[in-house]
């Protein structure tokens, strides 16, 4: 079992505002994890320090045992919280961005998933509704061969049969011996997925632990405990 | 197959359960490759790794054997079917008896009402 993602006493603060209070979390190989907490407990910094696209205040974050680089991103497979592709583009053309960046990349994979979906090559992204787009990315960001999936509320806003779709698609194709982490705040929809939790608090990590340790100590689902720990 | 999870009890017990029935209602029959550990989680919807941890244990007691480059089976031994099937039945009965017991029926109460619904469902 090797590590994937490793946070040492990891920070980040925006001016005054303390984003993340010294987070020390450790990932290993082959796991589905929930990144549960809170909307502001720190999440999506997490997940973009990870990621590279912000540099911590102090401490560090290893991906596969070094810092974000171009090193990194190549093994990294990210999706957004929002739409990041460009909205002229066709699917065909979005598959063809993605093979062009991504070494990594399964053509065949993406190709045999929108054959499913039924989805129209040729229509620019904007014609399309807000789950086929969501769906879209979540098949180019699942297509990668990647060792560490970072999927920033991949099921936010969708309908019931949309998130039932993209969980599926999650576990259908990450790719073996690789870690998924999904950040939400849907926990019920998703706890039968996962592995492992971490719930984030203000910033910090006040619990990691598998889903089925939760349910056999606490005699309780992951969603009740989480009610619980965060309620007002 | 339909797949539903209660929220107080760990999913890969669970996930037991719900194969145990399979194979011994012989939805998997005696002897019937089971489907691989990816596609069983995704038609459950749930981990991978959870699905290995129940098939595991259906290992371990005999109800599911793998051979190592085709895959996993369901034993061929009637008989382990027939015990667990059995041992299923038990575990239902119990529950009955106890839920009944709550209403306020004796075993002779509950028995003297089963044989009358025995009655009507043959007039069904």
């Amino acid at each position: 079992m090797s590590t994937i993602l490793e946070c040492r006493a990891l920070r980040k603060r925006y001016g005054a505002k303390e984003a993340l209070s010294g987070v020390d979390l450790t990932l290993e190989s082959g796991r589905i994890v929930g990144l549960l907490g809170p909307n502001g407990s720190g999440k999506t910094t997490l997940i973009k320090l990870a990621n590279g696209l912000l540099t911590p205040t102090a401490g560090e974050v290893l991906v596969d045992g070094r810092k974000p680089s171009k090193e990194t991103k190549a093994v990294v497979s990210y999706l957004p919280e929002r739409i990041a592709l460009p909205q002229w583009m066709t699917a065909k053309q979005a598959m063809q961005f993605y093979e062009d960046f991504y070494m990594d990349f399964r053509r065949y994979a993406a190709e045999d998933m929108i054959q499913k979906l039924g989805l129209e090559t040729d229509r620019p992204i904007k014609t399309m509704s807000k789950g086929t787009k969501e769906k879209l990315q979540l098949i180019l960001t699942m297509s990668r061969g990647a060792k560490l999936y970072l999927l920033d509320e991949p099921i936010g806003g969708v309908d019931p049969a949309t998130r039932d779709y993209i969980l599926r698609t999650i576990i259908a194709n990450y790719s073996e011996d690789a870690t998924v982490l999904i950040s939400t705040h849907l926990i019920a929809d998703v706890e039968q997925v996962l592995d492992e939790v971490v719930f984030l608090r203000e910033g910090a990590v006040m619990l990691h632990k598998s889903v089925d340790a939760i349910r056999e100590e606490e005699g309780k689902s992951v969603d009740e405990l989480f009610r619980e720990t965060f309620a007002y | 197959m339909e797949w539903i999870f209660r929220p107080d009890a760990p999913i890969y017990t669970q996930l037991y359960e719900h194969l145990t029935l399979a194979i011994v209602s012989g939805t998997f029959p005696p002897g019937g490759r089971l489907p691989a550990v990816r596609e069983l989680a995704v038609d459950a919807g749930v981990n991978p790794n959870t699905v290995q941890r129940a098939l595991s244990e259906l290992e371990r007691d005999g109800l599911v054997y793998s051979q190592r480059t085709t895959g996993r089976y369901v034993t061929d031994d009637a008989e382990r079917i027939e015990q667990e099937r059995r041992k299923l039945a038990e575990g239902r009965a119990r529950d009955f008896l106890a839920a009944m017991q709550k209403l306020g029926y004796d075993r002779v109460q509950t028995v003297v009402l089963l044989e009358k619904m025995r009655g009507e469902r043959k007039e069904q």
